[in-house]
């Protein structure tokens, strides 16, 4: 789960990493208030969506005086946010962020995440902080620190030390004190918050030697949101395609895509080689989605509804490998969705395991029009006849 | 022979008395598993599917020997029920569960390191050595016993894969479903060392997807030590970065994780990768035939 940036900076203050002051708003007049009540000029003025580059495209604005604050927030809110990670429709901004300008000597990168080799925590850091980390990894891994810490013993000073003491030039005690201290509590953060990632970039230098978390990005373990009923307070569906948020709300997982075949598919690994199957047959996959390995007859029925929802489908492909999952569960759900909405695309069924035979029979003796195919390449074969026909 | 799982392997279901634990305990019987026991905390001394229940995996290997640890225990607890299999000495420990905390998994992992268990999983179907036993969810009458053996990050991708398999022709020695989460107990790598000492089995079946490196490491140790016929299959080609695919583990961020990067390290390290999955078996028969 994503957070936004001023979640992000709530959560890390309470990890006694600093953050400027700031106040989260959703109109011009209530941003000028924002910018009268913070010190100031400048002030700077951040859109609050779930997208990276949001200075390319001019998501943070930069005000000289509460009149321009108020100015750059309408601006900002009145027109869909287009960044490089929004494609081009952009997003819609509901909110942005008013803060106090910083006096910044130097930009740093900080960041927590789980390396998948080792399976442990790692803290990333490096001094050309305010840019991308993987441009910097690209250009000069040297300048990205790594330092794994161990999950027995947690946090030890020497893990920060192995970090700060490379900074060049190095800077004074006691703002080496205050970067530690925010190592240590941008670690805890991580590990108490079950992140997936913590990232503040940048964390700043003030040309009074202090630390500002100036920028944050916050995403939370799913797996976890059982146990972090704080962060999971701050999930905004309004950042969410709204068809991803009704099938997560039957436990599905479904993900919109461009195409125009729709596909119902058991198991995440099959329904991603059911996509490529479908784009080798020349067409394009409309979504991918996984009614996992124990789904229910109102499950099945209820993607298929959510397939059917999204107008540029013009055929669908149902490959089901029948384990746990029953074809006779999936063949009642399929005809239980028939019923209630009309099917105008054509349908391809492929069904194979647990069950096979009942499930082709209840379809076979039903009304619903359908293609059987045999198997997966079968199936490609019929998905390529619906897009292309000759 | 076989990898891992055989007639000898004793299996203790952890979570025996919940839905997919009784459901799939009576189908690990059906199959001809030695199921010797289960573990629900608090229902020790009780049956379920006509085995005896304790409170601990300790027991349950003091009372019945048991070897191998089949685990259904809910997300938030199934950690510890990995750790709790180590502790009692179980030789191989398979995670169903999905869902678990990647921070669980780190402290898992930690804890594992200095117990001899093999984990297999999380987020898996389990292992199979076709004919002798199945320790795990996978539908048993796909399979046949044979020499191909077959290690995968996905669930029903396999049973694909292993009905093509065995519709060309081709038995299996040991399948395994190493778990589509970002941390998981073992290896392309680990079970290829298996594989590679294993007399009888003649070639392997790699079935990788986007997310990780685990493809990239496995092309690499199959160039320098592995001489068997490798066949592979990289599910993912269509899938947009920055989208988790279903499983926790299958997704392309930073640019790292594509499945193009991962069917080129597996083809330049001499690997037959499949690029239409309906052609997989009898690809599979020619590799295996010109042998």
């Amino acid at each position: 789960m994503k957070l936004h940036e001023h979640q992000a900076k709530t959560l890390l203050r309470s990890f006694d990493i600093p953050v400027p002051e700031g106040r989260l708003v959703e109109t011009g007049e209530d941003a000028l208030a924002a910018a009268r009540e913070l010190q100031g000029p400048p002030w700077v003025v951040k859109a609050q969506v779930h997208a990276g580059g949001r200075g390319k495209g001019g998501g943070v604005r930069v005000a000289q005086s509460p009149e321009e604050a108020a100015e750059a927030a309408r601006s900002i809110l009145g027109r869909p946010l287009v960044t490089p990670q929004t494609g081009p429709e952009g997003k819609p901004v509901h909110s942005v962020l008013v803060e106090e300008g910083v006096e910044i000597a130097r930009e740093l990168y900080l960041a927590m995440v789980v390396d998948r080799e080792s399976a442990l925590p790692v803290m990333i850091f490096s001094q050309d902080g305010g840019m991308e980390i993987e441009e910097v990894a690209a250009r000069s891994p040297e300048r990205v620190l790594k330092q794994p810490i161990s999950p027995e013993t947690g946090w030890m000073p020497f893990c920060g030390r192995n970090l700060v003491f490379r900074l060049d030039p190095l800077p004074p005690p006691e703002t080496l004190k205050v970067l530690t201290a925010a190592m240590a509590g941008l670690y805890r953060a991580f590990v108490e918050l079950d992140c997936s990632l913590a990232e503040i970039n940048p964390l700043v230098v003030t040309t009074s030697g202090g630390v500002l978390a100036v920028d944050a990005k916050m995403n939370i373990d799913d797996n976890a949101l059982f146990r972090q009923k704080r962060a999971a307070a701050m999930d905004d569906p309004s950042e969410k395609d709204p068809l991803e948020l009704k099938a997560g709300a039957s436990n599905l997982n479904y993900i919109r895509l461009d195409g125009n075949i729709g596909a119902m598919v058991n198991g995440a690994g099959l329904a991603m080689a059911t996509m490529d199957v479908i784009k080798m047959a020349g067409a394009e996959p409309a979504n991918f989605l996984d009614v996992g390995g124990g789904a229910s007859e109102e499950m099945i029925t209820r993607g298929f509804e959510i397939i059917l929802e999204d107008p540029k489908v013009e055929a669908i492909l149902i490959n089901i490998f029948g384990g746990i999952l029953r074809c006779d569960v999936l063949a009642r759900g399929v005809l239980a969705a028939a019923e209630k909405t009309a099917i105008g695309v054509p349908l391809i069924v492929r069904l194979e395991g647990t069950n096979v035979e009942e499930g082709r029979r209840i379809l076979e003796s039903s009304s619903l029009a359908f293609l059987v195919a045999r198997d997966i390449s079968e199936a490609a074969a019929l998905v390529t006849r619906q897009v292309s026909p000759s | 022979m076989s990898i891992l799982v055989d007639e000898s392997t004793r299996v203790v279901v952890q979570g025996i008395t919940g839905r997919e634990g009784t459901f799939h305990t009576r189908q690990m019987l059906r199959y001809g598993t030695a199921v010797v026991g289960g573990v629900t905390p608090g229902k020790g001394g009780q049956t379920a599917e006509g085995v005896p229940v304790f409170n601990s995996v300790q027991e349950a290997v003091e009372r019945e020997g048991a070897n191998a640890a089949c685990i259904f225990v809910p997300p938030p607890f199934a950690a510890d029920a990995v750790m709790e299999a180590a502790c009692a000495g179980i030789a191989v420990t398979v995670c169903i569960t999905e869902g678990i905390p990647t921070l669980d998994m780190v402290r898992a992992t930690s804890y594992l390191r200095t117990y001899e268990t093999v984990l297999i999983g999380p987020n898996c179907p389990g292992i199979i050595s076709p004919g002798k036993t199945k320790v795990g969810i996978m539908p048993g009458p796909i399979h046949r016993p044979g020499t191909v053996g077959v290690i995968s990050r996905s669930g029903t991708l396999t049973y694909e894969v292993v009905d093509q398999l065995t519709r060309a022709g081709l038995g299996q020695s040991t399948c395994i479903g190493i778990g589509g989460d970002p941390l998981i107990g073992t290896s392309f790598i680990d079970h290829l060392e298996r594989f590679q000492s294993d007399p009888d089995t003649e070639a392997v079946v790699l079935i990788g997807e986007i997310g990780g490196t685990a493809e990239e490491d496995a092309a690499r140790y199959v160039r320098d030590a592995f001489d068997k016929p490798v066949l592979a299959f990289v599910a993912g080609r269509t899938a947009p970065p920055g989208k988790r695919m279903g499983h926790a583990g299958a997704i392309i961020s930073g640019g790292k994780g594509r499945a193009e990067d991962k069917i080129a390290a597996l083809e330049s390290a001499g690997i037959t990768v499949v690029h239409d999955l309906g052609r997989l078996g009898e690809t599979a028969r020619s590799l295996v035939g010109r042998d």
